[in-house]
């Protein structure tokens, strides 16, 4: 030990051990894992994020017999090898909290490849309990499992069971308690390397004895070692003295092979657990995923179905999400308003005018946006625990491509439509940061309904009957836009690299209420929590703006700085004010109409429009609507920009880049516009 | 007749099955296509090959969607049917 560097500190959780057990569950992306986590904990959990990272921590507490737990839903991984963020945190969570039990969920339907998780927490010095979850789906897929056969030959506790049915919790609870109480000893039958790498391991393993820092076993980091697990890897050569070092790089170049080695002996290893336990369905037997997957992922007819698909999303959206956010936005928001301005008639003028315009102002955009986001919420949210999403990203893949991108970009560029904030969190979903990174960059060039609010206002007035076929137009510019900055920002950042699709496509099965609801609840509050906090700080920043240091709109910072930057504004055709209401947008989109309200002194629905129409011509309205649909986006989505990226650099690259994509684009359409004598 | 039957996973035909060979994607895609279950001698369906786009096939008893470069680059030896 001595010729070995000091082990690195260990970083204890939050959680508190005296009282209470600590389980967690592990498992597969698609197992049914987070029903089985909602089911247990209800409305007793906290949704967080990972210290550091962007994935999305979840803990919660249950009792049994009125013995307090606390349970941790690990991410959902394939594998437990360094390969991205979400398997880290699985692993060193495990290894470094050592949790009293580790309940490793897997699907039923496909044991074989849901098993290759548990090959690997079998190798960890933690209690497993197999939960053999989506029951259901597997008989009706036509495969059986005998649930005792795989316990005696895994040597671990196996719960046959279904989240979304309800069966077999209470057994999994009692197996839980059981085990807790030390009533089973398990002793699970480990994989091993294949054949050809088994001497190599031994090797390595020889040399690493005695240097392996707590808490990993001396084993396992073998194991890793030989898979050629960067985070591993790393760790060891700092640590390992020069010459032990050398001897082992020297034995992993001759074995860089051994990954698959490593894989195909888990894999070994499930065959010989399954093979007695699995009933196959028979060759030829049509599953009810073949037949959906016939039409939902044919190149056109998938394509189609998905057009139909999101068709009514828009169309739930617009006419159960836009009259309630309008009665909000009247009775709510306006009663307030008046009920405040009243109240506040005889306070000084910063007050009142904090009050009602900043903090009613803000508060009342994030209120009325929460019908069209909990729709949204909802309808993905069902979208997603049926299975269909994967499909969705399965035949919009070749579009896609385009951009260097991948299926996958493309659900959370179409939650964008709604609103930017969700599709710039949706991109957790990709799994290569370039990508993510990419998709983060377009995202806000998607028209999102606020956008859409203020061209839905505009537009009437100056195209009249054209007013539909106009709004349609810049729908499409922006997307045409979209995909050019895609691609040739893919070019010139990324500099070509295309990530991988390699993507699993879970079972169809019917969706579970609870599942939805608690997804919808907490995106809602967090959505709430962040923008909302947000968008108030900027609303009042911008109130403080107008007002000051005169109490005049009309000498304010705003406008000041609205009439210093007017030239950059003349290049667009907007004289200042229409550049002041572009600016007044970065708050919330809508903010557009109410300060071109302010400006020329009228209501929105008295009278602005025939002011508007009468005052600009064809082509600077033109040129204005283009900037809405591509300026920078709200402040709520350059919280969430910075929040996702984790950068202020690549926050403000994103802005400027917009920027300059509004500049350009809507100086190009002015002029082009005035050439045509508009 | 001593023939390689080997091709690329991207040119098997849609209901055919094949045994996975090997695959020469870089570490990251291997190791996440190993753990998907593609290790060689693995046996793999063909669900949707339309000769252009992503294609589905089944692995060890799942369906994984897979890009057409990707599978370019895994090589397979078709079972006889």
């Amino acid at each position: 030990m001595s010729d070995c560097h000091a082990p690195s500190v260990l970083i204890r959780s939050e959680i508190t051990r005296e009282k209470m057990s600590l389980i967690a569950l592990a498992g597969q992306p698609n197992v049914g894992k987070s029903t089985l986590f909602n089911l247990f904990t209800g409305l007793n959990q906290h949704v967080g994020n990972w210290p550091g990272k962007t994935v999305e921590r979840r803990e919660g507490n249950f009792a049994i017999d009125g013995r307090q737990i606390g349970l941790v839903d690990l991410p959902g991984t394939y594998s437990l090898t360094a390969n991205s963020p979400e398997e880290v945190i699985a692993r060193d969570f495990i290894l470094r909290e050592r949790p009293d039990i580790v309940v490793a969920v897997v699907n039923t339907a496909s044991l074989e490849r849901s098993l290759y998780l548990v090959a690997e927490l079998v190798t960890l010095p933690v209690p497993l309990i197999v939960a053999l979850n989506m029951m259901d789906v597997a008989e009706q897929e036509g495969i059986h499992v005998e649930s005792k056969v795989l316990e005696a030959a895994l040597g671990v506790p196996v719960v046959p069971m279904s989240a979304t049915c309800t069966t077999g919790i209470g057994n999994l609870l009692q197996v839980i308690s059981e085990t807790l109480d030390r009533h089973h000893v398990s002793c699970p039958r480990q994989p091993e390397v294949r054949a050809d790498h088994r001497a190599a391991l031994g090797e390595i393993l020889r040399h690493i004895t005695g240097c392996v820092p707590e808490p990993y076993p001396t084993e396992w980091v073998a194991l890793k070692l030989l898979e050629g697990d960067a985070e591993i890897t790393r760790t060891m050569q700092s640590i390992l003295p020069m010459e032990k070092w050398g001897a082992v790089s020297s034995l992993l170049r001759q074995h860089d092979d051994a990954l698959l080695a490593v894989a195909s002996g888990r894999y070994e290893w499930i065959e010989r657990m399954v093979r007695a336990a699995v009933i196959q369905p028979k060759r030829g037997q049509v599953s009810w995923t073949n037949q959906i997957d016939l039409w939902a992922t044919h190149p056109i007819g998938g394509l189609a179905i998905l057009a139909g698909i999101l068709g009514l999303v828009f169309w739930l959206t617009f006419t159960i999400g836009s009259p309630i956010q309008d009665w909000l936005d009247t009775w709510a928001v306006g009663g307030l308003s008046k009920l405040a301005s009243q109240l506040l008639a005889n306070s000084p003028f910063w007050l009142k005018g904090s009050i009602v315009d900043g903090v009613l102002g803000g508060a009342g955009a994030v209120l009325t946006f929460l019908p069209i986001m909990i729709i949204f919420f909802a309808a993905f949210g069902l979208l997603e625990d049926t299975g269909y999403m994967a499909r969705a990203a399965y035949v919009m893949d070749n579009l896609m491509h385009l951009m260097g991108l991948h299926g996958k970009s493309f659900l959370p560029l179409f939650l964008g439509f709604g609103c930017n904030v969700p599709a710039i969190m949706g991109t957790r979903v990709i799994d290569s940061k370039p990508a993510r990174f990419l998709t983060i960059l377009i995202a806000p060039l998607v028209p999102c309904s606020a956008r859409m609010a203020v061209v839905a206002f505009l537009a009437p007035a100056f195209f009249g009957p054209k007013a539909l076929l106009v709004s349609w137009l810049l729908v499409l510019l922006s997307m045409i836009i979209l995909v050019l900055s895609g691609t040739l920002l893919n070019k010139i950042i990324f500099k070509g690299q295309r990530s991988a699709f390699i993507m699993e496509m879970p079972l169809y099965h019917l969706p579970n209420a609870r599942t939805i609801s608690l997804l919808v609840w907490q995106r809602s509050l967090s959505f709430v929590k962040k923008a909302g906090t947000n968008i108030l700080a900027m609303a009042l920043a911008v109130w403080a703006l107008s007002v000051l240091p005169g109490g005049n709109f009309n000498d304010s910072y705003l406008v000041k700085f609205g009439k210093w930057i007017e030239p950059v504004g003349r290049w667009m055709g907007l004289d200042w004010r229409l550049t002041v209401a572009l600016i007044a947008s970065f708050p919330a989109k809508e903010n557009a109409i109410a300060t071109l309200g302010v400006i020329f002194g009228s209501n929105p629905s008295a009278g602005l429009a025939q002011k508007l129409t009468s005052t600009y011509s064809t082509a600077s309205a033109l040129s204005f609507l283009v900037a809405t649909m591509l300026f920078i986006p709200c402040t709520a989505t350059v919280a969430a920009i910075r929040q996702e990226t984790n950068s202020w650099a690549w926050t403000l690259l994103n802005l400027g880049l917009l920027l300059a994509i509004t500049i350009a684009i809507s100086s190009g359409v002015y002029h082009l516009a005035l050439g045509l004598g508009l | 007749m001593m023939i390689s039957k080997q091709i690329s996973l991207a040119d098997l035909l849609i209901n055919e099955r094949a045994i996975l060979l090997y695959f020469s994607n870089g570490r990251a895609e291997t190791n996440r296509l190993a753990s998907l279950g593609f290790t060689p001698g693995a046996e793999i369906g063909m669900m949707q090959n339309y000769g252009h786009g992503p294609l589905i096939v089944t692995v060890r008893g799942a369906r994984v969607a897979i890009g057409r470069g990707e599978a370019g680059k895994i090589f397979v030896e078709r079972s006889a049917q």
